[in-house]
C-alpha cells in the first residue's frame, strides 16, 4: 500500500519536474506579493478586546441546558489486561449519573490514525475503551459522569482497578536496540544517501563525529484540553479546543459510524496548540458517554491528564559526522539516529529533514529509525523533527567550524548550496546568507572571540553562539474559500480555519480587504467551524499559505461572477478576468483605472442583493517543483554562573527569511514565540519518563518548566521579506520556524561560555559543573 | 452566604469543595478567569480579592464570605477598556489569550504592591520604601503567569507603559 503510494508520488514528482512553470500554480508570481495597502501592516488583533476582557468563549466554557460533567480515572500500568474493574462504590455516590467502561461503552471503531486518509486525525488507531486491554501508562479506563464536576473527581476516586500485568516495553535503550526504520517519514523515504559518505569522512582532513540526545517534551498550551458535546437525535456538536475542525469532525463520524455531516465541530478559540490540540481520547469518551446519557457532557482534563492522555514530543538520540575538505567545503554530511515512537501512531519525528536540505556536501547519508515503546503516543509538537534535528546538525557545525579554525558564519557561506542536495531542484527563495549577515551586524557578532571562557563578568561567564534555522513551507490540499459581497459594500469570507493566537483572523482580514480592493473593516472573517467551506489544519506551519491559495481562487471565481453581472451596460463590458483589479470598492481596468464600477453599482444594477463564490486552492505543486523552506540565523548570548552553573539568556536575535510578512506586529509574536519556546526546549523543559513503569514522572507546570517572565530577555527579531515568487502573496508561514535552531545557538553559546559542549538537552547546571 | 464580585453582591449557594475558580467559571458563568492547571502553578486564574492578587483555584469559594472580588470582567469601566487592556492590544501582549485575564489582574496588583513598597526576590535596596518598576523587578514578579505562546515582551512592554506614566 505504503511501497504503491512511494511510487505513485515519485512518479508524479518526476512528472512535475518536466511541467512548464506557466501550468504550476504559484508559477506565475501572484501579483499582490508585492502590493502594499495594509499587506505587512502591524494591524492589532481583531480578537483583541474580546481576549483582554475574558469574553472570547473556549471550548470548556460553552453553556448547556442539563450538562453533565466528566472525570477520567487512568491506568496506572504500561501494558496487560484489566483484571477486575469496581465501580459500584463510585456509581453509588452523590450526583453520579453513570460510569462507562469498556463493558458498557458504545460500540466503536478506532478512529484512523493520522496520514492514513485525507481527513484522518487520530493520534493512535488505538480501539478507545472497547476492551480490556492497557496499552500505556495513563490510559483512560473508566469515565464518570456526574451533575457537578467536584461530584464526578469524587467518585472516581472510589473506582477499584486492578490488573494482569503483561511485559511492556518502558525503556528507550531497551526499545532501540529494535529500532527500525519507519514505512517514510511523513511521505519522504526513511533514509537517503549519495556517494559513500562514510568512506568520505574517514578520508576527510576536518571531521566531526558526534552523539546527541534530546528528551521528551510536552506542548503546555495554558488552555487545557477540553470538549463540550452535545447529542441532537444522530447529529453530534463537539465544541472542541482543537487545530483540525474538518478533520476531528471526519475521523468521529468513523469512530461512531456516521456522515462526516452528521458531526460538527466548532472551534473559534483555542488556547494555544503547538501541535497538541488535536484529536485524543477525551472528545472520542465524552462523545460516548453523552450518547449513554442522553445528556450534554463537558470533558475538561487536568493538566495530569494532558501529560498522561495526550501525547508530546518523543525523545531521540542522533549522530551528526561532519568531514570536510581544507578548503571548507564538505566531504560528507550524516545525520541518522533513532527515536521513540509507537506501533499505533504515526509521528516518526523528522530530525533528518534539516540535513537534506541545508549544506551543499559531496556525499551525504541521512537514515532514521523508530524504537517502538508502550507509551502514549507520541505526535507533533513544535517544528516536529526540525526543532531538536536542527539542534544536533547546528551543534556539530560549530564543533567543527571550531575544529578548522573557521567562524561559523563563515563555515557556512563556504557550504551554502545552489540547488536542494537532495532533490536537485531549484530553491524558489533561499536568502540564507542574507539572513546571516543582517543578523550578524544587528547582534554584533563581531565582537564574538571564538575562544571560550575569555569574557567574564563578576562571576558569570560571557559567550555567544549562532544557528541556522529551518523549516519547510507546506500548503494543504483540499481546502476551500466562500466569499459573499454584499450590495452593502461589504466582504464576509468564509474557511474551516482556526485561531491559536497565530493572528488567522486578522492577517487574513487585511489580505481580503487588500485582495478585494476594500477597507479592513468591511470584511468578515469567518472560521472555526466544520460546516463552513472545508479549510486547512492548523499544522506545519501550512495555514495562511493554504488559505491564502483558497481565497485567491475564491476571489477569482468572484471576479468571473461580477464581470458576467456587469454586463454589457458597465464601464467593464468587454474585460476579461485578468485584465481588471480590485480597487476602491469595485473592479476597474488594470492599465486603465477610470474604466471602474463599483461592487454596490455591479449588484444593484443586475438587482441583486449580493454574490456569493467558493472555490478550491490548486493542488500545492509548487513544493514538488521546487525546493521550498523557510531558514533563519539564531543568534544567543548566554551567561553561565561560573560557582553554581545557572545559566542566563541575556541577548537573543532571530533573523528570519521566510518570504513575505503579512503582518509585521503578529510575525514578531509568533518568531518570539517559537524562539521562547526553543529557549525551554534548550535549557529548562524535559517530561521526565520511568524507564522502569513508563509513567510520566513531572506531569504538572511545577515540574514540568517552561520559561517564565524571569527566563525572557528582550528579543528581537529581523526578517528579509523578500518575497517567495512561488507562493500566495509570495509569504511562506512561520509557526515553526522561530523554535528551530533555537537549541544549537544556546548550546554553542554555553560553549562559548564555558568551554564545555553539552550535547544532552537541556542544559541544565548538573551538566555545567 | 454572600460575597462581592466585580461590585455585584452575589449569593453563594455551594459545595464547600467548590473552588473560588470553578464557582466563578460554572457557577457564574464568569469564564473570563481561567484554568490552566489547577494547583496554583500558571497564574491564569489570578483574580483580585480587596486588590490583592490570589490563584483562584488554590481557593475555596467558602473561604471568601464578605469579601470584595474583581475578576477581568471588571477591570474596564464604563465600557471602557483599563488602560492596561488597552496597552496589551497595542503592544500584542497576547497570542491565544487564555493566560491574559490572569496576566492583567496579577499586573494591576503587582504595580499596587511596587507602591507600597514591597520588596521582591531582586530588590537590591530593601530599605527604600519603593520599589522600582524596571525590567528585573516587573519580570520577577510577574513570573507566577506563564505564557506558553511567548508573549512575555509584549505583557511587559505593556505593563511598563501603563504604570510608568500613571502610578497605580
Amino acid at each position: 500500500m505504503s511501497v504503491l503510494k512511494d511510487t505513485a508520488q515519485k512518479a508524479l514528482q518526476t512528472a512535475i519536474s518536466f511541467v512548464p512553470d506557466r501550468w504550476l500554480p504559484g508559477a506565475e508570481p501572484d501579483p499582490m506579493r508585492t502590493k502594499h495597502g495594509l499587506i505587512g501592516a502591524p494591524v492589532s488583533r481583531v480578537d483583541g478586546p474580546l481576549k483582554v476582557e475574558g469574553k472570547a468563549r473556549f471550548a470548556a466554557e460553552v453553556p448547556y441546558e442539563n450538562m453533565a460533567y466528566a472525570a477520567l480515572a487512568c491506568s496506572t500500568i504500561s501494558r496487560g489486561r484489566i483484571a477486575a474493574l469496581e465501580t459500584a462504590k463510585a456509581e453509588a455516590a452523590p450526583g453520579v449519573l453513570l460510569v462507562m467502561t469498556y463493558r458498557n461503552a458504545p460500540r466503536m471503531a478506532p478512529p484512523p490514525v493520522m496520514n492514513s486518509a485525507p481527513k484522518a486525525a487520530g493520534a493512535s488507531d488505538l480501539p478507545v475503551m472497547q476492551d480490556a486491554d492497557i496499552h500505556w501508562n495513563g490510559e483512560p479506563v473508566a469515565l464518570v459522569l456526574a451533575e457537578t464536576q467536584e461530584q464526578a473527581d469524587y467518585a472516581k476516586s472510589l473506582i477499584r482497578v486492578t490488573y494482569d500485568l503483561e511485559p511492556a516495553i518502558t525503556s528507550f535503550d531497551v526499545a532501540k536496540t529494535r529500532a527500525h526504520p519507519p514505512e517514510n517519514i511523513l511521505g519522504e523515504p526513511s533514509s537517503i544517501e549519495f556517494g559513500d559518505a562514510e568512506a568520505a569522512l574517514n578520508g576527510a582532513a576536518h571531521r566531526v563525529d558526534l552523539m546527541y540526545r534530546t528528551p521528551r517534551y510536552n506542548h503546555n498550551a495554558i488552555e487545557l484540553h477540553a470538549a463540550t458535546v452535545a447529542w441532537e437525535g444522530d447529529k453530534l456538536t463537539i465544541h472542541d479546543a482543537t487545530q483540525m475542525v474538518n478533520s476531528t469532525a471526519w475521523t468521529v463520524a468513523q469512530v461512531f459510524g456516521l456522515k462526516e455531516e452528521q458531526v460538527r465541530v466548532l472551534s473559534p478559540y483555542v488556547g494555544g496548540g503547538f501541535g497538541g490540540k488535536c484529536l485524543w481520547n477525551h472528545q472520542i469518551l465524552a462523545a460516548a458517554a453523552s450518547k449513554l446519557a442522553g445528556r450534554p457532557v463537558r470533558i475538561a482534563l487536568s493538566r495530569e491528564e494532558v501529560f498522561r492522555i495526550v501525547g508530546g514530543r518523543t525523545t531521540t538520540e542522533q549522530r551528526v559526522a561532519i568531514g570536510a575538505k581544507p578548503d571548507g567545503t564538505l566531504a560528507a554530511l550524516i545525520h541518522t539516529g533513532v527515536a521513540a515512537m509507537t506501533t499505533h501512531n504515526s509521528c516518526p519525528e523528522q530530525f533528518t529533514f534539516p540535513a537534506r536540505h541545508l549544506y551543499a556536501a559531496d556525499t551525504l547519508k541521512v537514515a532514521q529509525d523508530v524504537a517502538d515503546m508502550d507509551m502514549v503516543a507520541n505526535t507533533f509538537m513544535r517544528a516536529p523533527g526540525e526543532s531538536i534535528g536542527t539542534f544536533a546538525l547546528e551543534c556539530a557545525v560549530d564543533e567543527l567550524a571550531e575544529t578548522m579554525q573557521l567562524d561559523p558564519i563563515e563555515l557556512r557561506r563556504r557550504i551554502e548550496p545552489e540547488k536542494d542536495p537532495t532533490t536537485g531542484h531549484a530553491f524558489s527563495s533561499r536568502n540564507l546568507i542574507e539572513a546571516y549577515r543582517r543578523g550578524a551586524e544587528k547582534f554584533g557578532w563581531d565582537k564574538r572571540d571564538p575562544t571560550p571562557r575569555a569574557r567574564r563578568k563578576g562571576e558569570w561567564l560571557i559567550g555567544m553562539g549562532c544557528a541556522t534555522a529551518t523549516y519547510p513551507y507546506y500548503r494543504m490540499p483540499g481546502g476551500a474559500a466562500r466569499i459573499r459581497l454584499t450590495r452593502e459594500g461589504r466582504a464576509i469570507v468564509s474557511t474551516a480555519v482556526h485561531e491559536m493566537g497565530m493572528g488567522t483572523s486578522t492577517v487574513q482580514q487585511q489580505h481580503v480587504a487588500a485582495r478585494l480592493g476594500m477597507s479592513f473593516d468591511a470584511v468578515t472573517f469567518e472560521y472555526g467551524d466544520s460546516t463552513l467551506p472545508a479549510g486547512s489544519m492548523a499544522g506545519g506551519s501550512s495555514q495562511t499559505a493554504s488559505i491564502s491559495a483558497t481565497i485567491i481562487a475564491a476571489t477569482e471565481a468572484l471576479t468571473k461572477e461580477l464581470l458576467k453581472l456587469a454586463g454589457n451596460d458597465s464601464p467593464l463590458a468587454g474585460l476579461k478576468p485578468d485584465q481588471v483589479e480590485a480597487r476602491n470598492g469595485g473592479l476597474c481596468k488594470r492599465d486603465e483605472p477610470d474604466r471602474f464600477e463599483s461592487y454596490a453599482s455591479i449588484l444593484g444594477r443586475s438587482q441583486r442583493q449580493e454574490v456569493t463564490c467558493e472555490a478550491s486552492g490548486p493542488l500545492p505543486l509548487e513544493a514538488q517543483k521546487y525546493s521550498m523552506h523557510s531558514y533563519g540565523a539564531q543568534f544567543c548570548e548566554m551567561r553561565v554562573n561560573m560557582v553554581t552553573g545557572e545559566t542566563r539568556v541575556s541577548r537573543f536575535l532571530g533573523s528570519f527569511d521566510t518570504g513575505r510578512i503579512l503582518n509585521s506586529m503578529t510575525a514578531t509574536s509568533q518568531f518570539k514565540g517559537g524562539i521562547i519556546m526553543g529557549l525551554g526546549l534548550a535549557l529548562t523543559e524535559e517530561t521526565n519518563f520511568d524507564a522502569r513503569f513508563g509513567r510520566i514522572m513531572n506531569p504538572s507546570l511545577a515540574e514540568y518548566h517552561v520559561p517564565v517572565h524571569m527566563d525572557v530577555p528582550r528579543i528581537d527579531v529581523i526578517w528579509n521579506d523578500i518575497p517567495d515568487p512561488h507562493s500566495p502573496l509570495g509569504a511562506h508561514g512561520i509557526g515553526e520556524i522561530g523554535i528551530t535552531g533555537v537549541g544549537a545557538a544556546v548550546a554553542n553559546a554555553v560553549y562559548n561560555a564555558t568551554g564545555k559542549r553539552v550535547r544532552e538537552l537541556p542544559i541544565t547546571l548538573d551538566k555545567l559543573l | 452566604m454572600h460575597c462581592t464580585i466585580n461590585g455585584n453582591r452575589t449569593e453563594m449557594v455551594i459545595d464547600p469543595r467548590t473552588s473560588l475558580l470553578d464557582f466563578l467559571r460554572d457557577h457564574l458563568g464568569l469564564t473570563g478567569t481561567k484554568k490552566g492547571c489547577n494547583q496554583g502553578a500558571c497564574g491564569a486564574c489570578t483574580v483580585l480579592v480587596d486588590g490583592e492578587r490570589i490563584n483562584a483555584c488554590l481557593a475555596f469559594a467558602v473561604q471568601y464570605q464578605g469579601r470584595s472580588i474583581t475578576t477581568v470582567e471588571g477591570l474596564s469601566r464604563g465600557g471602557a477598556l483599563h488602560p492596561l487592556q488597552q496597552a496589551f492590544i497595542k503592544h500584542d501582549g497576547f497570542q491565544c489569550g487564555y493566560c491574559t485575564p490572569g496576566q492583567l489582574c496579577s499586573a494591576i496588583a503587582m504595580a499596587n504592591e511596587i507602591e507600597r513598597g514591597i520588596p521582591s526576590f531582586v530588590t537590591k535596596n530593601l530599605s527604600t520604601e519603593t520599589a522600582l518598576l524596571d525590567h528585573d523587578e516587573l519580570r520577577e514578579r510577574m513570573s507566577g503567569n506563564l505564557c506558553r505562546c511567548g508573549a512575555y515582551n509584549g505583557i511587559v512592554e505593556a505593563i511598563s507603559e501603563t504604570f510608568a506614566k500613571e502610578p497605580a
